[in-house]
């Protein structure tokens, strides 16, 4: 009970955030809300399926280029539209990835997943002509719900309509991440992940359960990469590297992969905490490597697993 | 013509050199510890800049030109120490966990690596002036090629050779393949596993530190160049069979000719094709063209 009240709390918060907090803090909401999603998504395969991929940042890669393609190539504004062919176009891409991926797994799969990762990665820096090379793609102002919105001021366009929209997409991608985990397809992946044996001989298909998941893992990885893109207002390339796919691991890890909301902590932590330390020294990544370190020795289970004793044994 | 195929040839050959000694050093390490280490391409950086400092100092000093190789070397081997404190301060904590978190915790030594490299360095690139030709070029069936690329082909032939004898000829390396086998065997047989541990990692990171710095007469240091270049290593390991040394060396070969030839040809392919190699490998043979072999 005390666990839904939280999680009302901060849903409420958010809600409010654009009227009390400094347009600065409401900013960094917007890619919050965005890795939100794709770390739903991710953990569906960590925490629930127990494989971790180093390659997400490809399905990230395929939603963000999928909106700056359509809007800046295409005409199409739409954000609807955008979200629905960025889903689209995540699992058509998922699904002979994920079948070749998920025939493996721990270091194998996570090996495999990187290096689907760098195909994209490499395709979207060469073919400039379609991509813009490393300079990017401009991602063009999406209109929401049909309205165009272009004559507003940007900074009130993101924390205003955009930041709803956001948050929208947020609720609805927690409230089906939410089913997912808790309907028996959720809990035979974890039956799957604790003992794939045991899954086996119960008529558990192993690999068409993971399989499953990793298409929705990327679906969700797809949407988020794409709500990435209009704060930034370009895509470029490194949002495909595999450094982003370790720190969207990273992210899942810092919050805590063993609960449902210990990824979107994980989103949150990390965004704050990065700026907040940029603005302080620019060696960001010194510090938040010593993190990671600290929690893969000290505190595997996240910052949500340090405020539940009882579930710090994890074992994966 | 020919003299554009032997100078593709050659310089694959030479890149190949570098990453057999990067790729070594990971397949020691996944052989006995079974730890995929991330961080293999940030000891290359570190080893790259710590040689062109060493190189840097001992030019002020007056040093003969025509030697800078000998302080570049054993900079590069003398940083490969830093693997010892890796080892000890991070990863000896981890060992009893699942892999994927070994993975991770060699994931964070990237972010610092990198960092560090860029507090200490800076951001702008570095590079030996002009050391590069000192030994002249010659020509090789029409091509005309650096004498120092020709230097370091040798050496890596030479420390491939080293490693083998070191491997299968003593009792070190015995010591070394039982543990990759069965490290409760080992253990069991009275092996120290934490001293085997702290050896061959420091011995995988001074092989990709060696390399780092060999390379660096040839081009400049640049803060991005360890990330990109453990995708590259990676892609060896993969070809060659996680876990086996012929197989870095194949691997090697393969990964750095074919990019010299894609590079020459058709350069938006160059590490697309490799890619895609990896994937096939994966797919087809996911235990590499060598895997299964003993370290």
């Amino acid at each position: 009970m005390t666990g839904r009240l939280l999680v009302a709390a901060a849903a409420a918060a958010i809600a409010v955030a654009p009227l009390v907090a400094s347009t600065y803090h409401v900013l960094l909401m917007l890619p919050f809300m965005a890795y939100a999603v794709v770390l739903l998504g991710l953990n569906l395969l960590f925490g629930y399926a127990g494989l971790v991929s180093f390659g997400h940042a490809l399905f990230i890669g395929i939603g963000a280029y999928t909106g700056a393609f359509l809007t800046s190539h295409c005409k199409i504004r739409s954000l609807e539209v955008i979200l629905i062919a960025a889903a689209a176009l995540g699992a058509l891409v998922a699904a002979p990835v994920g079948a070749l991926c998920v025939r493996y797994v721990k270091i194998y799969f996570g090996m495999l997943t990187l290096a689907f990762g760098m195909v994209f990665h490499t395709f979207v820096l060469k073919f400039y002509r379609l991509t813009g090379g490393d300079e990017g793609t401009p991602f063009l102002r999406p209109s929401l719900l049909g309205r165009s919105l272009e004559a507003m001021p940007k900074i009130d366009y993101l924390v205003g309509p955009y930041y709803y929209y956001s948050l929208a997409v947020l609720v609805l991608a927690t409230l089906c991440m939410w089913r997912i985990v808790h309907s028996p397809f959720g809990l035979c992946l974890k039956t799957i992940r604790d003992n794939p044996a045991k899954a086996e001989t119960l008529g558990i298909g192993v690999t068409r359960y993971r399989f499953h998941a990793f298409v929705i893992s990327a679906v969700y990885a797809a949407v988020g990469g794409a709500l990435l893109g209009p704060p930034i207002g370009n895509v470029d390339p490194t949002l495909a590297y595999w450094t982003h796919s370790g720190n969207i691991v990273f992210m899942t890890l810092l919050g805590g992969f063993t609960s449902f909301f210990g990824p979107v902590v994980g989103a949150f932590v990390f965004i704050y905490l990065q700026h907040w330390v940029m603005s302080v020294v620019p060696y960001w990544r010194l510090i938040f490597g010593a993190i990671l370190a600290a929690i893969v020795i000290f505190a595997p289970g996240g910052l949500l697993g340090l405020l539940e004793p009882r579930r710090a044994a994890v074992r994966l | 013509m020919s003299q554009h195929v032997v100078n593709v040839l050659l310089s694959g050959v030479f890149h190949a050199s570098i990453l057999f000694l990067v790729a070594a050093g990971l397949q020691v390490i996944f052989g006995v510890q079974k730890i995929f280490n991330l961080a293999c391409g940030s000891f290359y950086a570190l080893g790259a800049y710590v040689g062109v400092s060493a190189v840097g100092w001992y030019t002020a000093a007056g040093g003969p030109p025509a030697l800078f190789i000998v302080p570049l070397a054993l900079a590069g081997l003398a940083v490969g120490a830093v693997g010892l404190v890796v080892e000890r301060g991070l990863l000896s904590f981890v060992y009893e966990r699942d892999e994927t978190f070994q993975l991770l915790l060699t994931f964070a030594v990237v972010l610092m690596m990198e960092d560090a490299i860029r507090l200490t360095w800076g951001a702008a690139p570095r590079s030996t002036a002009g050391l590069y030709l000192v030994y002249g070029q010659t020509h090789l069936l029409g091509a005309t090629v650096p004498v120092y690329n020709l230097i370091v082909i040798a050496a890596s032939l030479a420390i491939a050779v080293a490693i083998g004898w070191l491997l299968t000829r003593t009792t070190f390396g015995r010591i070394v393949r039982a543990t990759a086998d069965n490290r409760e065997m080992a253990a069991a047989l009275g092996v120290d596993l934490r001293r085997v541990y702290a050896k061959v990692f420091t011995l995988g990171t001074a092989l990709g530190t060696l390399g780092g710095a060999l390379v660096i007469p040839a081009t400049a240091t640049m803060s991005e160049m360890g990330i990109e270049l453990i995708v590259e290593a990676f892609a060896v390991v993969v070809i060659g069979g996680l876990g086996s040394m012929r197989g870095a060396f194949v691997g090697a070969l393969v990964v750095g000719i074919l990019r010299s030839i894609a590079i020459s040809t058709y350069p938006e392919l160059e590490m697309l094709l490799i890619y895609l190699i990896v994937i096939a490998v994966l797919v087809l043979r996911p235990r590499g063209l060598f895997g299964g072999a003993a370290v």
